[in-house]
């Protein structure tokens, strides 16, 4: 409790004396940064299912696994920032339907089971048969045990497949729509804090959810062709560089709007939240999410929408846009969670925030839950390779 | 202005379920507090009997019912102070010649007829009693801190060693024996009163008759039961 003594100290004006510690910590960070890329991820996979956007076939299987891989870690941080994560369950067997958050596992476990698995499950069907076949040992059990047992490959069967598979992409959007929009609702109900408390903040963080999985599919898919040795698809990146600037556009249309309207309003917490973002929030706002995060790179690529340079410079920028991009969001979750609790809700003070490197909490544990979701995403794709799963397309 | 009209007569029916709130079992009392300011002399008893009734964690970091002191200066500056949780009682370092007006605010939780905090509770383990006070059920609490989040007046916290959301109870283990609340008992000048609402002719009904009094942040619209006389239009 050292640490709390150590914040005692550096409490600025009034705070209600239960308000020294942050409640939500890094881990409420990573919970709606991750569900957010996951969200991204599939929208950015159903704009070439459903809405027939061909030029972004290359990204459409990777884009699917990264949700899945994500989707599987997003759950985690939340579980274990728990004071008893052994009661978690709880949520499940007694939800109180009052509560918002009462009915995140049952979102959780509808697009997990019902949109994400299915999805891929019939999409991968067909050559979960085939590779069965064809590899021996444990892989082609490993193979058969994903067919589920349902092993025909006839071309009837096949386009079952593919109908059903496009159903639940169209059933899955406004699936991706509720996850995150709920997250948001999940902060933008809190009436107690006015940081949080706006209508917008579900459609806020639905369109951020956007930008930083169409952001990290972008990064993914450059990555993954470099370790490939393969040759970068232009087109396709092209497409999705165009996606993320209108998309990034609206977000950031948006959040001006909730900052114009704040300020123009300027309500009884206005003092308070003008110190706020003009104080312990200045750099992680103004720079990393505002700047850096998102005006460097609506104007790469805005210029690249009026003049494509060749893609030896289109290619690194690109690259640099989608990390930047990546970066502002996370700031955007941490600038909304962290930043909520600096403030006291007596709005007359100030409370800090340090983070410690090890612990549940700190800083390592945090890097665990960020990069778990690539490890289990190279898993993915050894297990179920996209660029195999082209060739054979054409068996 | 329409819409909103029309999202009122649209819920209106559905109000118990939308919020927290319970229709008011009439068959029991119905709790609600009353603190008068102008009474209170900031000595912090009751802020310790709280801890020492309720096995309080003693850091300061940790209360289930804390005072404050307010000093508005006369260039209209504001100062608000509550070291240790006003346990220890309060020292004024301010030059009276420079001071407008000071007082002492008594801070608990506020057992709200709409709590926000029991509307988020994702498994119920925050509730309301029969007699409208909000209690938290510790063998069930998860620790997700999500009423910590909705309190306005933050009377919650995470105690640190049950990992479970801990608030002020009202004494309800005293009430149960015909006891009052331990903050209640050791006020010296009778600042705090309790009594059920449902009573005309209680004492509840004559503190709100002959005073005029306020709830903190009424904007809210969290259906406080804590009545303050004498409340000014600083305290938050």
């Amino acid at each position: 409790m050292d640490h709390l003594y150590e914040m005692l100290k550096q409490v600025d004006g009034y705070i209600y004396p239960n308000e020294i510690e942050l409640h939500w910590s890094i881990l409420i960070v990573l919970y709606p940064y991750i569900t957010g890329l996951v969200a991204g991820a599939f929208i950015l996979a159903s704009l070439e299912r459903v809405f027939k956007v061909e030029v972004l076939k290359p990204t459409y299987h990777l884009a699917l696994l990264t949700a899945l891989a994500f989707l599987m870690v997003a759950i985690l941080p939340l579980v274990s920032h728990l004071g008893h994560p052994f009661r978690a369950y709880e949520i499940m067997t007694t939800p109180q339907p009052k509560s918002a958050m009462a009915i995140f596992g049952f979102i959780y476990l509808w697009y997990l089971m019902v949109v994400l698995l299915l999805e891929i499950w019939f999409d991968y069907r067909r050559d979960l048969v085939l590779w069965s076949q064809e590899k021996k040992g444990f892989l082609s059990r490993l193979y058969k045990i994903l067919t589920l047992g349902v092993s025909d490959v006839s071309h009837k069967t096949v386009a079952w497949d593919e109908k059903l598979g496009y159903f639940i992409t169209v059933v899955g959007i406004p699936s991706a729509f509720l996850l995150h929009g709920y997250v948001g609702f999940i902060f933008g109900s809190i009436k107690a804090n006015p940081w949080w408390s706006t209508v917008l903040m579900p459609v806020i963080f639905l369109f951020s959810a956007m930008v930083s999985g169409i952001a990290l599919v972008m990064f993914l898919y450059m990555a993954v062709s470099w370790f490939r040795k393969v040759k970068i698809d232009m087109p396709c990146l092209d497409e999705v560089g165009k996606y993320l600037f209108y998309v990034l556009v609206l977000d950031f249309t948006l959040e001006s709007l909730d900052q114009v309207h704040r300020i123009y309003e300027a309500g009884e917490s206005f003092e308070i939240l003008h110190l706020l973002v003009t104080g312990k929030l200045t750099y992680t706002l103004f720079l990393f999410q505002g700047l850096l995060g998102t005006i460097v790179p609506i104007i790469t690529l805005g210029i690249f929408r009026i003049k494509k340079p060749n893609e030896k410079i289109r290619k690194p920028l690109y690259l640099m846009s989608s990390l930047l991009v990546l970066m502002g969001i996370f700031f955007m979750r941490w600038n909304v969670v962290i930043g909520g609790q600096l403030f006291s809700k007596s709005f007359l003070g100030f409370t800090s925030f340090k983070i410690g490197l090890i612990g549940m909490e700190g800083y390592l544990m945090a890097l665990v839950w960020i990069i778990l979701p690539f490890f289990i995403l190279s898993f993915f794709l050894w297990l179920l390779p996209p660029w195999k799963k082209h060739a054979e397309e054409n068996v | 202005m329409a819409g909103t009209l029309l999202a009122t007569s649209v819920s209106n029916p559905f109000t118990a379920y939308i919020f927290a709130a319970n229709e008011p079992d009439k068959s029991k009392p119905w709790y609600g507090i009353g603190i008068d300011i102008e009474k209170c002399i900031g000595c912090g008893n009751c802020a310790k009997a709280c801890k020492a009734e309720n096995d309080v964690p003693k850091e300061p970091f940790f209360f289930r019912s804390w005072v404050e002191q307010y000093t508005i200066k006369n260039d209209g500056s504001l100062k608000v102070q509550s070291p240790n949780g006003g346990i220890d009682g309060q020292t004024q370092d301010i030059h009276e010649d420079e001071i407008f007006k000071t007082f002492f605010v008594p801070k608990m939780c506020n057992h709200c007829e709409k709590s926000p905090c029991v509307q988020v509770c994702p498994v119920g383990a925050t509730f309301e009693s029969p007699e409208g006070v909000v209690l938290v059920d510790e063998k069930y609490c998860i620790g997700c801190r999500y009423c910590i989040q909705a309190c306005p007046y933050g009377c919650r916290y995470l105690h640190p060693e049950k990992k479970t959301a801990d608030k002020c109870t009202l004494c309800y283990h005293r009430l149960k024996k015909g006891l009052n609340p331990a903050c209640f008992e050791v006020c010296p000048t009778g600042a705090r009163i309790y009594g059920d609402l449902h009573d005309k002719d209680g004492v509840m009904h004559k503190f709100l008759k002959e005073h005029n009094c306020h709830v903190l942040k009424p904007n809210l619209n969290t259906g406080s039961k804590l009545f303050y006389n004498g409340l000014n239009a600083e305290v938050r």
